[in-house]
């Protein structure tokens, strides 16, 4: 199914385009039409609670050299098709919530331009190895909860707040060891790129792994030993096979494939 | 889900059985490169003959118990990938633990025999 979209957001609507006043709008709306280029975007739509398997609707839509992917959903999802399921909050690549595959690999919505995506065809689907929630929309439950699973907070006795103590300083040599690992948004990419992660239901997979390493590599934690016998069971860091997808679709630059091999560093006895 | 033994210790089985066996995997290669005749390598009488040299026969062993532990382990962990659930799973590590012990005694059973002159 193939809908409308010639022109930019916004300025086809009558409202806007009546008012005498709005004839600076009008301008501005000239110049963008005559240099925009259009791409056919394709959506998944699925209703897992309706649906028996996976369309795709496809939109013509305008965009500019700073169009991002998400902009084009929320340019159909304006005006075409309010139906379209989709997560977003932040749109600056902070929050984490709208990771799905865009022509193929997982991205961030919000951080992908169309110009860079180098086709005049971008398919956008729901993140592999999440529960579709409807079209775009996955639940983050399995993810979450491994997250908790493995403590992702400072294990120690004492505190840095309680009186008589001051903070715990690091050097910068102790903070480079876990900072990049701190940079995690828990978009979900990563788990949705590993290769395990799709056959093994009960993996532990590369976020939660990359943040057992970010809390054992900090030298303030104590929880190390705590953390070590989570991630060291059947369904634990083991079932990495290395592949190192989860590192390349980062978009944060977070390295989970080097944090796990670090992680068995200490299971395997040389690392300390 | 909890294993019979930390599953860190299970794999520092599984590396250093790869590692060990390929060592004397070598060593299997080079003696049949340097002793007698390649090509006849696999006649009864050589392979008889193989097996009532006892370091040979010790070599043989090794390759025998290094390369189940290895390649049974390695079946579990790619079948526990590939379906999850308690009883699958106790059922798949027990299995391939039966099946590895299995292997072995048959096999040392052979290689005993052999080398004692009772085939």
């Amino acid at each position: 199914m193939t809908k409308g979209g010639l022109l930019p957001k916004g300025f086809e609507r009558p409202t806007v385009l009546a008012s005498p006043s709005d004839s600076g709008v009008q301008e501005k709306y000239e110049e963008v039409k005559s240099s925009s280029k259009t791409i056919v975007l394709r959506i998944s739509k699925f209703n897992p609670e309706k649906d028996q398997r996976t369309t795709f609707l496809e939109f013509t839509v305008p965009y500019q050299r700073w169009t991002t992917v998400l902009d084009a959903i929320l340019e159909v999802k304006n005006n075409y098709d309010h139906s379209i399921g989709v997560r977003y909050s932040c749109r600056q690549a902070t929050c984490g919530s709208c990771g799905m595959i865009i022509n193929g690999k997982p991205k961030l919505a919000c951080f992908t331009k169309i110009s860079e995506l180098d086709s005049d065809v971008v398919t956008v689907e729901p993140m592999n190895n999440f529960p579709v929630i409807r079209d775009l929309a996955v639940g983050f439950e399995r993810m979450i909860s491994t997250h908790k699973r493995i403590k992702p907070y400072i294990i120690r006795e004492d505190s840095e707040i309680s009186s008589g103590t001051k903070e715990f300083l690091q050097t910068p040599e102790d903070v480079e060891k876990y900072i990049q690992f701190a940079s995690c948004i828990k978009c979900g990419l990563c788990n949705s790129a590993c290769p395990t992660m799709a056959t093994d239901s009960t993996f532990i997979g590369p976020q939660g792994l990359a943040q057992a390493y970010r809390y054992i590599a900090d030298n303030r934690d104590q929880g190390k030993d705590e953390r070590l016998k989570i991630i060291d069971e059947r369904h634990g860091i083991w079932g990495c096979h290395f592949a190192g997808s989860c590192s390349q679709v980062c978009p944060k630059g977070v390295d989970p494939a080097m944090g796990i091999q670090m992680l068995r560093g200490y299971l395997l006895g040389y690392r300390k | 889900m909890s294993s019979i033994i930390r599953e860190s210790h299970i794999m520092k089985i599984h590396y250093l059985t790869a590692l060990v066996a390929v060592g004397f995997v070598i060593i299997h290669i080079m003696i049949r490169f340097t002793h007698g005749s390649f090509a006849n390598s696999l006649e009864f009488e050589s392979v008889i003959a193989n097996y009532k040299s006892i370091p040979y026969a010790i070599v043989l062993e090794a390759m025998l118990i290094l390369i189940s532990v290895h390649g049974f382990n390695g079946l579990r962990i790619i079948l526990l990938e590939l379906k999850q659930g308690k009883a699958y799973e106790n059922a798949v590590t027990y299995g391939c633990l039966a099946a590895m012990i299995a292997l072995i005694a048959y096999g040392s059973r052979t290689i005993i025999m052999a080398s004692m002159g009772m085939v």
